[in-house]
């Protein structure tokens, strides 16, 4: 009992996000008379906030470490220039110009990396150049125009749903397969945890604990996939973000590069005196960040079915209020992917729910601009209280 | 004689877990230059600190008279409205500022908010003739030397009217001409009846100026000395500032020494920002196996920046020398290539280099090693918490578990923990920066405990310290450093705190 409470404890911002979470997701279920959580209106919930919700993961590892990228929601345009370029003026295959595209994010991100890594300069001032920088470059490329329409496979990145094998008519049952396989997945992987913990004699959490835990995360995975089986289905870019929070909340939480950056952003100069090559670690990061602001870019052009001077504007904040939403630390060190998620979808959630109920977009940026204020306020203050 | 211009009486000034100052009583006459001497961590900067109102009226307790007046300072505007100014030996000037803007910074020449800068030049042009600095008013202060920033330093405490000047370590920084200058300016203001008194190492100056000095010893006044009346030499003020019980103090240790394990030839490191500084001067030195050997010195010596020049090369430029491990060359140009030698280095500043804070105690202690514990890419955590459960038994860290935060921490099992760090990087070689620095006595005698245990697994030790009892206490062999180059080296048998002392402070006039 003891170590669930401290495992409440300190995760007790995590668990108030989610909490706050499903606070906002009933208000707005009750307030729009049960169209937010319609089929139809989840599905595009995910299509919706898929591009935000890449950059924001991407954008959790730079400010973990201690740092900041103003420039993605202008890279994103511009790799999103670029591909319309190649595929729809060069008629490039699609593979090779998706592939092109995040290799030209990585370029930039190396670029906007080795000067604040390796010259020292801030990396608000470096990606606040970049912003402009590849601002402009989209112009130049797009002409100042738009560039459409995109060939049928690249769009399907976004709008498409993956297919049914079993031929459901209304009913999309790959979806729900696919629901079950993974709470499948799931049992197996917490019961092969608790069964190492034991082999180390560790304390394991109670089996009836367990076992009501493992209920409702199946529960919830299967009624999930249950509603979006009701539409269409398991949308094409949601197995792409679920794939990406997978692997990031991986390399965040349990291999050494990871360790290697929450040092760095706790404490930069004991990280480097414990052996930490912290100028190759930022590096990596922004290279890191600016791979998934072209795949974030691309997502956003699959969506639009164009290539516009204008897209991405703005991301950037969001991506950064998503983190910050999410319990991530201003000052570095502290945050977690999933967190990052949960702060994106806070936010998602709102813009939808606001949407549905007619409130202007002038309204839905001053909201959204006291959330982020009041859930750091609350972050701030919860850690004032334990200190 | 003149009057008392200042008496603090039984002043006691405790932080959590120590106690800094313990009925300190400090008188100083009116027109004279009273040195302040003593150990590192006597107590003088924290005694000039309760007089100045940095620490404010209420967190000591005993009292200050000033000109026949209790005074109970909330800050230092209200000491300096009385004419208490200090100079603190890390300069408070603000570089991008021009000298007049720094002197009068706070308390500038203005009405009504607007700026009179006629005004403020003139005065500024007044107060540089009268410490000797000629300079315009409008010259960058990060444009002049430190000999001369100093000089900024005092027009400013003159501009306030000071009656009691303060000097912490002032001529710290300074080359000799530039000592010389300052000292003959403290004699100067002297004759225009201003007091002063002045913390210094340099025991050849305060010999020099002074016309009284008080030693400083744990906390405690141990005596005051008069020019007049006693007759005072180096040795004399050495017995005072040193001397105290050793016994008890440090556990048994039967040393068992082996071959040289580590040895550095011929090191040189500049200062990192200014080219011409030579930080560390041709600097040779060894460590056997199982043998501890200590660095003793002041600070500013040039201990940490030898050790960190070492370690990677964390401090300093154009470095350059020879490090010998188990009698074949390295280069550790990085620290991971240190670690991966079995060189580890436990810094003197373990909240900002030590540790990470947000930090649990279990990613603190594992970080330097995660190899250990990881198939190349793969943290595996429960091997970790394995590791770090080891960890805290074997070195006691008090804590609620492995999960707890370090910030959250005593210094001492802060300390301990920075322990547990390179302990579990396996090296063979440990550099120990002034680990007990903040600690309290209990927690001292349990880290000195497992330096001795790591000593006795065979492994090479330098221990850097301050405090000449723990130096005389631990260590086999030592090494006097002073202003960048070793000036002495002593066996355990010949080594006694006067002779330590004198290598560090007489190196100087010996020019």
């Amino acid at each position: 009992m003891e170590t669930l409470k401290t495992m409440f404890k300190s995760n007790i911002r995590q668990y108030g996000m989610v909490i706050a979470l499903i606070s906002i997701m009933l208000f707005f279920q009750v307030i729009t008379g049960g169209i937010l959580l319609k089929p139809l209106n989840i599905t595009n919930l995910i299509l919706q906030n898929s591009y935000i919700l890449v950059l924001a993961i991407g954008m959790l590892l730079v400010i973990v470490a201690g740092h900041i990228d103003l420039s993605v929601g202008s890279v994103a345009a511009f790799v999103g220039a670029v591909s319309a370029i190649l595929m729809v003026n060069y008629k490039v295959p699609v593979g090779t110009a998706i592939l092109v595209s995040l290799l030209i994010g990585a370029f930039v991100g190396a670029w906007q990396g080795f000067w604040i890594a390796y010259v020292n300069i801030p990396a608000f001032i470096v990606t606040l150049a970049g912003m402009l920088v590849f601002r402009g470059l989209t112009m130049v490329a797009l002409k100042g125009m738009s560039i459409a329409p995109f060939p049928e496979a690249f769009q399907k990145i976004s709008s498409g749903f993956i297919p049914d094998f079993f031929g459901g008519k209304t009913f999309h049952i790959a979806t729900a397969v696919i629901g079950i396989i993974f709470s499948v997945i799931y049992i197996i992987f917490e019961l092969k945890k608790r069964n190492t913990q034991k082999k180390y004699n560790f304390d394991v959490i109670p089996m009836a604990f367990l076992i009501a835990k493992m209920a409702g995360i199946v529960a919830v995975i299967n009624l999930f996939t249950f509603v979006l089986a009701t539409y269409k289905g398991i949308p094409n870019v949601l197995i792409l973000l679920f794939a990406l929070i997978v692997i990031y909340t991986f390399i965040t939480s349990k291999t050494v590069a990871g360790r290697h950056i929450y040092a760095l952003g706790g404490n930069e100069k004991a990280a480097k005196l414990s052996g930490v090559k912290t100028k190759s670690v930022i590096f990596w990061v922004y290279v890191n960040m600016g791979v998934l602001s072209a795949l974030s870019g691309l997502v956003f052009a699959a969506r639009l079915n164009a290539a516009t001077p204008k897209a991405g504007n703005g991301f950037e904040l969001d991506a950064i209020a998503a983190c910050f939403i999410g319990g991530a630390s201003a000052s570095g060190g502290i945050g977690t992917v999933v967190g990052a998620i949960i702060g994106g979808l806070v936010m998602g959630v709102m813009n939808n729910g606001m949407s549905i109920i007619g409130l202007g977009i002038d309204w839905q940026q001053a909201i959204k601009g006291l959330v982020l204020l009041f859930a750091v306020a609350f972050d701030v203050f919860t850690k004032s209280r334990s200190a | 004689m003149s009057n008392i211009i200042l008496e603090m009486r039984n002043i006691t000034k405790t932080f959590p877990g120590v106690k800094a100052l313990d009925n300190v009583n400090f008188k100083v006459r009116e027109g004279e230059i009273h040195a302040l001497v003593g150990e590192n961590g006597a107590g003088k900067s924290t005694l000039m600190k309760v007089l100045s109102g940095v620490y404010p009226y209420g967190t000591y307790t005993g009292d200050i008279i000033f000109r026949g007046k209790v005074c109970e300072f909330k800050d230092i505007k209200q000491s300096e409205s009385l004419g208490i100014v200090i100079i603190h030996q890390e300069l408070a000037l603000i570089p991008y500022l021009s000298i007049a803007e720094n002197i009068f910074l706070g308390n500038e020449r203005a009405k009504k908010g607007i700026i009179d800068w006629n005004d403020t030049i003139t005065h500024t042009r007044e107060l540089l003739k009268k410490v000797g600095l000629n300079e315009s008013p409008n010259t960058l202060v990060t444009n002049i030397g430190v000999g001369k920033q100093q000089l900024v330093e005092i027009a400013k405490a003159l501009s306030k009217k000071v009656q009691l000047l303060i000097l912490d370590e002032p001529t710290a920084a300074l080359n000799d001409d530039d000592s010389e200058n300052l000292l003959n300016l403290l004699l100067e203001f002297k004759k225009q009846g201003i007091s002063s008194i002045l913390i210094s190492h340099k025991l050849n100056e305060v010999s020099k100026v002074a016309d009284s000095i008080t030693i400083l010893r744990d906390g405690a006044t141990i005596e005051t000395l008069s020019v007049e009346k006693d007759n005072i030499t180096e040795d004399r003020i050495i017995k005072g500032m040193v001397g105290r019980d050793l016994l008890h103090r440090f556990p048994k240790r039967e040393p068992n020494i082996g071959d040289i394990i580590f040895e550095v030839k011929n090191w040189n490191v500049y200062h990192p920002l200014h080219d011409d500084r030579k930080v560390i001067d041709n600097v040779s030195f060894y460590i056997r196996k199982g043998e501890i050997v200590g660095i003793a010195g002041l600070m500013g010596a040039g201990r940490t920046e030898l050790a960190m020049s070492i370690f990677g090369r964390t401090y300093g430029r154009k470095i350059s020398g020879h490090i010998y491990k188990d009698g074949k060359e390295v280069h550790l140009t990085t620290v991971s290539r240190a670690i991966e030698n079995g060189v580890a280095y436990v810094t003197e500043d373990r909240k900002n280099y030590g540790l990470i804070l947000i930090d649990d105690i279990k990613r603190n202690i594992t970080l330097a090693n995660l190899k250990k514990i990881s198939n190349k890419f793969v943290v595996n955590e429960n091997q970790e918490v394995l590791e770090a459960e080891k960890y805290r038994k074997k070195l006691n860290i008090k804590s609620s578990s492995i999960l707890q935060k370090t910030v959250n921490l005593s210094g001492g099992n802060q300390q301990k923990v920075v322990l547990s760090k390179w302990i579990f990087a396996q090296p063979d070689v440990l550099i120990l920066d002034e680990p007990t620095r903040g600690i309290d006595v209990g927690a001292k005698y349990e880290i000195y405990t497992i330096i001795n245990q790591l000593a006795m697994e065979g492994k090479g030790i330098l221990l850097i310290s301050s405090e000449l009892p723990e130096i005389l206490g631990m260590c086999d062999r030592i090494y006097v450093m002073s202003e960048g180059k070793i000036t002495g080296e002593l066996s355990r048998e010949q080594a006694s705190q006067e002779k330590i002392m004198k290598y560090v402070v007489g190196h100087k006039k010996g020019a």
